[in-house]
């Protein structure tokens, strides 16, 4: 079955097609970061304007680059939640509408669902079940992931998610937009271990997070009399430190306590080299593995969205009858069920 | 001919199927469901004319001015159908299609674009033809200027703004009419001729009239006005 994924959940408008015999078939992906770049952040209405402005063409050009018609499609798949209400509807506009034209099954997909079943794209995939560490900029969750749609949350931030604190942090180092990529190098050029920073909750005993404690110390460090803007790299670099060394303990300890030896990261933090270093170096330890998705699966991108909605397809989830444009800007990943037969 | 249209620039949503000269048209009742309803409209008009979406000629929309939202489910629905069923699609100026309901001469359209904003252009109307005497614009409701001439008046804008443009331009009417809204069944009679003169464009070059286009300050702007970075 081939099915069309479409992301337009942020500010990426991301299409792919997915073949449940072939595997991923063709994606493309246009970024906005340069659109929003000037704002500072994310324009909830220049991203829909632009998510609405590129969606065919892309949609086109990933059929085409797969040398596929609209007639080889056999149901599609989109971003329905969670993310921003206006851009979420340009993707569910275009994507129910054209099942209903073409007379295929249309899916909604949970965007998180789809980045964390995203490193299954990969060449040498994990098997269920294992534990996943969910950190972008909206989220930091570790769950215990069954199969599709079968998720236990076992622990989460409290407050700022470590996506957000890397954000946070780099505008405090007066860094530019988007802030985490740019103060994880920053970071690679400095020195850990001059800056006391907290490591929050890492004995909490517990698997949750809080990250906005940490922020404060930064900013109480360069708001200092002693602050030189010169020792930015070092305080870059110890505020790394701690946020890794806080996700991979607890990611550990997640894995200990439900005797699972696989270990998942997905979201835009899971980029961070040296997060993956150092979870790499602690699970290798124990003999343990850690799958991360393929380099350009790690943003936000059609591939994902098309792959999720293939695995629920293919187990016989079927749409609900009457076709809707809806979407669930809010929408808990908890509230996931696994595939409803129909 | 058949020419499936859409028009969800405003709280009262509609759309519309023309068959040869025959137009069917369904309203969507209620501001947050016309994204819950369009779709099952659609596919119940189009089984009730017996066709299926790859015998449409073309998906025609109301392509604004208007709220933005409704402008894009508009369009994205008006994209989606075309690529799945192979069609080309045509965007129709929202305001043109409410001035055919304003009757013969020259016509103001004028819709509520909020913060005591007007969005209006003016059209010579005769019979089914609408011809733009000036183009769309978005200005404070106490800042429009009307050349002579015996208009009419008709949309939202008069029923926002009454005294602001009755009292200031009052004289320029022949007429008000409030009540009016941009309706599915003008875009389709004025995108039918038009289909027909093969004015279609494929999905990807559906455009949006936005007119109202700063939507944010830059952090440039902001830091000069003396906000935060
Ligand atoms: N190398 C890196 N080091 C640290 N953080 C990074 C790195 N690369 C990206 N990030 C952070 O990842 C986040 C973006 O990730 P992603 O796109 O998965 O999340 P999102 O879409 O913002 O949030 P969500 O998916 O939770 O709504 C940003 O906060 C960004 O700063």
């Amino acid at each position: 079955m081939k099915v069309l994924g479409i992301e337009t959940s942020c500010d990426e408008t991301g299409v792919a097609v997915y073949d449940t015999e072939a595997g991923l078939l063709s994606h493309r992906l246009h970024s906005q970061i340069e659109l929003h770049a000037e704002y500072g952040g994310v324009v909830p209405e220049l991203a829909s304007r632009d998510h609405i402005r590129r969606l065919p063409l892309l949609i086109r050009q990933t059929l085409a680059s797969a040398a596929l018609e609209v007639g080889d499609i056999d149901g599609v798949a989109y971003t329905a939640g969670p993310g921003l209400a206006g851009a979420l509807l340009v993707g569910a506009s275009v994507a129910e509408s054209f099942g209903l034209a073409a007379d295929i099954p249309v899916l909604p997909v949970h965007h998180l669902e789809g980045h964390l079943l995203s490193p299954l794209l990969s060449a040498d995939p994990p098997a269920f079940p294992f534990i996943a560490l969910l950190v972008s900029g909206g989220h930091t969750q570790l769950m215990r992931v069954a199969g599709v749609g079968d998720y236990t949350l076992l622990g989460e931030s409290l407050d700022d998610a470590a996506g957000e604190a890397f954000d946070k942090t780099a505008k405090l180092l007066g860094l530019g937009y988007p802030g985490g990529p740019q103060l994880a190098r920053l970071a690679e050029q400095g020195q850990a271990g001059r800056f006391r920073l907290p490591r929050p909750m890492l004995h909490s005993h517990d698997l949750d997070f809080s990250f906005s404690g940490l922020k404060t110390a930064v900013l109480n460090v360069v708001s200092s009399e002693a602050w030189q803007p010169r020792d930015a790299a070092d305080l870059a670099a110890d505020f790394q430190q701690a946020v890794v060394e806080v996700l991979c303990a607890k990611a550990l300890a997640a894995m200990k306590a439900a005797g699972l030896k696989t270990l998942v990261v997905a979201g835009g933090v899971g980029a961070n080299r040296a997060l993956r270093l150092q979870l790499d170096a602690a699970t290798a330890k124990r003999g343990w593995r850690v799958h991360y998705p393929e380099p350009e699966l790690c943003t936000d991108n059609g591939a994902m969205i098309a792959f999720a909605g293939g695995l629920r397809f293919a187990a016989g989830e079927r749409p609900a009858q009457v076709p809707a444009v809806r979407v669930k800007p809010r929408w808990p990943l908890m509230e996931l069920r696994p595939p409803q037969v129909a | 001919m058949n020419v499936l249209s859409l028009e969800t620039s405003c709280e009262q949503a509609s759309i519309a199927l023309l068959c040869g000269q025959d137009v069917r048209s369904v309203s969507l009742e209620g501001h947050s469901n016309h994204s819950e309803r369009i779709l099952q409209s659609i596919a119940s008009l189009l089984a009730d004319a017996g066709i299926r979406a790859r015998d449409l000629s073309a998906v025609a929309f109301g392509c604004g001015p208007g709220a933005f939202t409704g402008l894009r489910l508009a369009c994205g629905v008006a994209q989606g159908i075309a690529l799945g069923a192979g069609i080309g699609v045509l965007p129709i100026d929202s305001l043109a299609a409410l001035a055919l309901q304003g009757g013969e001469g020259k016509v103001l359209a004028a819709t509520d674009a909020r913060m005591e904003e007007v969005y209006f252009a003016g059209f010579q109307v005769r019979g089914s033809r609408v011809s733009p005497l000036f183009e769309a614009r978005c200005v404070p409701a106490a800042a429009l200027e009307l050349m002579e001439g015996e208009w009419l008046g008709i949309g939202s804008a008069f029923r926002a703004y009454p005294d602001v443009l009755q009292g200031r331009l009052g004289e320029r009417f022949r007429g008000i009419d409030a009540d009016k809204v941009p309706r599915a069944e003008e875009v389709a009679r004025l995108a039918a001729p038009r289909v027909l003169g093969g004015e279609c464009v494929s999905p990807e070059e559906a455009a949006l009239l936005y007119v109202r286009d700063k939507v944010a300050y830059t952090t440039a702007e902001r830091l000069a006005r003396g906000g935060k970075a």
